[in-house]
């Protein structure tokens, strides 16, 4: 049996960046379902955020503005970035439902870590005079996006793992091992069952701490940028272990995913000056972020898209789609800053980006909920913060919460980096202080159950047939703008689903890479966590961030209605029977007030 | 689109004593990538198929195939562009790996050879002070911008000829990263990188077929960072090797006499190795059975060996 002081699950950026801290004095080992240079992290493109002020300081004409739109600062702050304008921008970004302090431990650990990177190798973009080069992105307020030019995550990700192949006598990698299920008894996390894919094994693995770091759940949706590997796997696991999870309704929609495929093109394209276009031609951001037209945070840019759209002024036949325009651009700053979305544009696609519009829509993107942590990433339970004791998580999975209703772009991977250093940190300390726990007889009971409830199951339902209907109800009924009847039917959609996946059925029935097998464990997890976004969004009676409700929303001013006196809250949704029960917890407001949120 | 016929690698260890192809018929949707048509077949034909992919948008490198016996990441391959005139896409896993099952290959050996090459920054000067970066200019960067891009998929080393007839030679994909590191400003062990790198299955073991600048999906042109690495170890003064010797041995005949002596090269290349020279004994019956090797011919210099000797002094000026 594989034994660890400390085991992390997941080999992106969080995953990694978390093994580099444990190894400096217990044993660790990373469980991953793909090998770490396939993790997700690796497809970030526009940068990663840091205060690093390497850009001179631009349109100090805006301070005014910025004082108008509530920033407490002190003068000497304003003329150029710091790390107090960075925290402000997140919690604004997040609709204040933000806790600051987890803010504050993002925006103040962001320089280090970013020089770490830079330390150990990371490849980043530079500027005539060295330094990393920077640029503006949605929503911040100074140019702070460090990139490497348009694959910054691909940069950061293979950094992590050259570090690791560099200590590969200190961090074991298990590849292609697939988490089914966390021991956990008496509040203590004890080890973990997981299925070896190259084998089709099951094996207990023996651990002081366990650290889950698996991404996002954008793949419960039909339209997202997302890998296939983002199932939210972790989440799942979670949550059928009693762990709440906190704020799953806030699904960040990106506003430039490629039409019906969903593939990425960097928001970095629209910091770099590219325009949104509808069917009939127009640049039409002035309507709905007047100061910042393109270069406004995701949520509203979205929304602005789906209102042009519900409004008949879509592109193509169906007018259900938008432009996204580089023609302006010059050639060589495309070559340099955006080379990767040039080159999917024309792979993907077979557009020529310099003569012709690209196709864009809303697509499913980046998973603001998840499982609820203190600033150290130890897992809670309730409002209360009651730990469960050796359990961790970070980055995407976990919600701490940085992100609030709505994450800034490019603080994904700042993100990723800060829980995941800080939740390696806490784990080493704890695995030096704690002994390993026995484990319980019927460890892999339920895992045991699940497999061969799947691999014997001679039922008529089709893996493939019931995701699509899930991915294509949470897309249509609980996508961009959301009403309590399609929520509704969107929650007996899911429910359904559920009770017919205890009749499916697959053909492959072997131990060797079956994939077949692993696909339905998979859309198991989807099922179970898509209930707690749609209950979550169903009860939330407002407009908040990336949540935005057609009841609780005035499309013709394009502004949604926040209830800052009932629904300044995080939800917490508990599994309970066969249904979710919804509990709340208050949100951490010390340094900025909650103000309206205009850009 | 028309009915497409996709030739499929099969084999299951489990249960198959060899590989075989499967053959799945159906219309693709307009526009359908490689990936497309694989996961209809597994998602409506036959979910026993088995194959990596994850990101579908060319970055995570898990889906490089051979797709009619050439590497490609199948998700950025439209199928519309491979179909042969008989209607049919061959799917094979990448070459040079074992295969695990059906299209899956075992990359273990890949990453034992990317571990080999210290694919790591190893810098030696002080770190910068806390607040700073390492600065490296623009241009400085742009050394090893293009191979920076690698997502390691193994499409180079599944078509590399040189691997193909010798498993001990790292590859591409591992020297293109070696290469990316010795050429980045703030590694400080350049120099013994490259002392290991001129060894038995490193830099001067690529045959310079080009195959891997032709299959790489992303910008890394890894024979191209082979040769830069080769132009860094001879700036170095790292000539004791037979690549070293033949490339200088090489350029200094033909500098000589404007032509090559097929009998001086090997000699001078190999050194005076008895064992070696006597290895190479088949190749040179052939090649004086052929014609090649004048043995009894004196040697001498071509006519106009001043244009030659010309053109040879302001290459080594200008590079």
């Amino acid at each position: 049996m594989p034994t660890h002081d400390v085991v992390i699950v997941g080999s992106g950026l969080a995953g990694m960046r978390a093994a580099l801290e444990v190894c400096q004095g217990a044993s660790v080992a990373i469980v991953s379902k793909v090998h770490p240079v396939r993790s997700h992290s690796g497809a970030a493109q526009g940068g990663i955020a840091a205060a690093l002020g390497n850009m001179p300081p631009e349109r100090t004409a805006k301070i005014q503005a910025r004082i108008e739109n509530g920033a407490v600062l002190p003068d000497e702050e304003l003329n150029e970035d710091s790390i107090l304008l960075h925290w402000f921008d997140i919690c604004k970004g997040g609709d204040y439902l933000v806790d600051q302090d987890a803010a504050q431990m993002t925006a103040e650990n962001a320089p280090t870590l970013i020089y770490q990177y830079e330390r150990w190798g990371a490849a980043f973009s530079r500027l005539p005079n060295g330094k990393i080069a920077q640029r503006p992105f949605g929503g911040h307020q100074a140019p702070r996006a460090c990139y490497a030019a348009d694959r910054t995550g691909h940069a950061l990700l293979h950094c992590l793992w050259e570090q690791v192949m560099k200590r590969s006598d200190q961090v074991t990698v298990y590849s292609e091992w697939i988490v089914l299920d966390l021991i956990i008894r008496d509040n203590i996390c004890r080890g973990l069952v997981v299925w070896d894919l190259n084998t089709g094994r099951l094996e207990t693995v023996h651990t002081k701490a366990v650290i889950f770091a698996t991404g996002g759940y954008g793949r419960a949706f039909s339209i997202t940028t997302n890998a296939f590997a983002n199932t939210g796997d972790g989440i799942a696991i979670a949550y059928r272990n009693g762990v709440p999870l906190m704020d799953m309704e806030f699904v960040q929609f990106h506003p430039t995913g490629l039409y019906r495929l969903g593939i990425l093109l960097s928001e970095g394209a629209r910091g770099e000056g590219a325009y949104l276009i509808n069917g009939e031609g127009e640049r039409f951001m002035h309507r709905y972020a007047p100061t910042l037209l393109e270069k406004g945070p995701r949520d509203i840019v979205a929304r602005a898209e789906m209102m042009e759209i519900m409004e008949g002024r879509g592109g193509g036949p169906k007018k259900d789609y938008i432009y996204l325009d580089l023609r302006h651009l010059p050639a060589e700053l495309v070559r340099t800053r955006l080379p990767q979305i040039s080159d999917l544009v024309t792979k993907f696609v077979g557009i020529d980006w310099s003569k012709e519009l690209i196709p864009i829509q809303p697509a499913a993107h980046y998973s603001m909920g998840g499982i609820p942590t203190t600033l150290q990433g130890e897992v809670i339970l309730d409002a209360q913060e009651t730990l469960v004791k050796g359990l961790y998580a970070a980055g995407e999975c976990s919600c701490v919460s940085v992100h609030g209703a709505n994450r800034l772009g490019v603080n994904s991977l700042l993100e990723a980096t800060v829980t995941g250093w800080a939740a390696g940190r806490a784990a080493l300390a704890h695995s030096q202080q704690a002994e390993l726990a026995p484990l319980p007889a019927d460890a892999t009971a339920s895992a045991e159950a699940e497999v061969k409830g799947i691999l014997e199951n001679e039922g008529t339902e089709s893996v493939a047939d019931l995701r699509k209907t899930l991915q294509e109800a949470m897309t249509e009924k609980c996508g961009v703008f959301r009403d309590a009847d399609h929520l509704k039917q969107c929650l007996e959609t899911v429910k359904d689903l559920q009770h017919r996946f205890h009749n499916v059925h697959i053909r492959d029935k072997g131990q060797v890479f079956n994939t077949a097998l692993q696909e339905a464990i998979e859309l198991g997890h989807m099922l179970d966590f898509a209930e707690t976004i749609v209950e979550g969004a169903l009860a939330r009676q407002e407009s908040r961030g990336a949540h935005a409700r057609l009841e609780y929303f005035d499309l013709k001013t394009a502004a949604g209605v926040r209830d800052d006196e009932n629904w300044l809250k995080h939800t917490l949704a508990y599994r309970d029977g066969d249904g979710v029960r919804l509990d709340y917890k208050p949100v951490r407001i010390f340094k900025f007030k909650p103000i309206a949120r205009k850009y | 689109m028309a009915d497409i016929r996709f030739q499929v690698h099969r084999f299951n260890p489990e249960t198959d004593e060899k590989p075989y192809y499967q053959e799945y018929q159906f219309t693709p949707l307009e526009g359908s990538t490689v990936l497309d048509c694989l996961n209809y077949i597994k998602w409506h034909l036959d979910d026993t198929l088995a194959y990596r992919m994850s990101c579908r948008s060319a970055i995570c490198g898990s889906c490089a195939m051979r797709v009619n016996g050439h590497a490609k990441l199948v998700c950025q391959t439209q199928v519309k562009n491979v179909v042969r005139p008989d209607g049919t896409v061959r799917i094979d896993p990448v070459g040079n790996m074992p295969v695990l099952k059906d299209l899956i290959a075992d990359m273990h050996g890949f990453w034992t050879k990317m571990q080999a090459v210290k694919p790591y920054l190893m810098p030696t000067q002080p770190p910068p002070s806390a607040n700073q970066e390492y600065l490296q200019l623009p241009e400085a960067f742009r050394l090893f911008e293009e191979e920076a891009t690698c997502i390691m998929c193994g499409a180079c080393v599944s078509d590399c000829t040189s691997l193909e007839s010798d498993k001990q030679f790292l590859g591409p994909a591992a020297l293109a990263k070696a290469y990316r590191f010795s050429a980045d400003t703030r590694d400080g062990r350049r120099h013994e990188r490259l002392e290991e790198l001129i060894e038995r299955g490193g830099m001067w073991d690529c045959v310079r077929c080009n195959e891997c600048v032709q299959t790489c999906p992303k910008t890394v042109a890894p024979m191209e960072a082979i040769l830069k690495l080769r132009q860094m170890a001879l700036k170095e003064r790292l000539t004791d090797s037979i690549g070293a010797r033949h490339v200088t041995v090489f350029t200094d005949i033909v500098g000589r006499r404007g032509i090559l002596d097929e009998r001086e090269l090997p000699v001078r290349s190999l050194g005076f190795n008895p064992v070696k020279l006597l290895g190479m004994a088949p190749v040179a019956l052939q090649s004086v059975l052929k014609g090649k090797i004048r043995p009894l011919e004196p040697p001498h210099k071509v006519k106009g060996v001043e244009d030659v000797q010309r053109i040879h002094r302001e290459m080594e000026d200008g590079s």
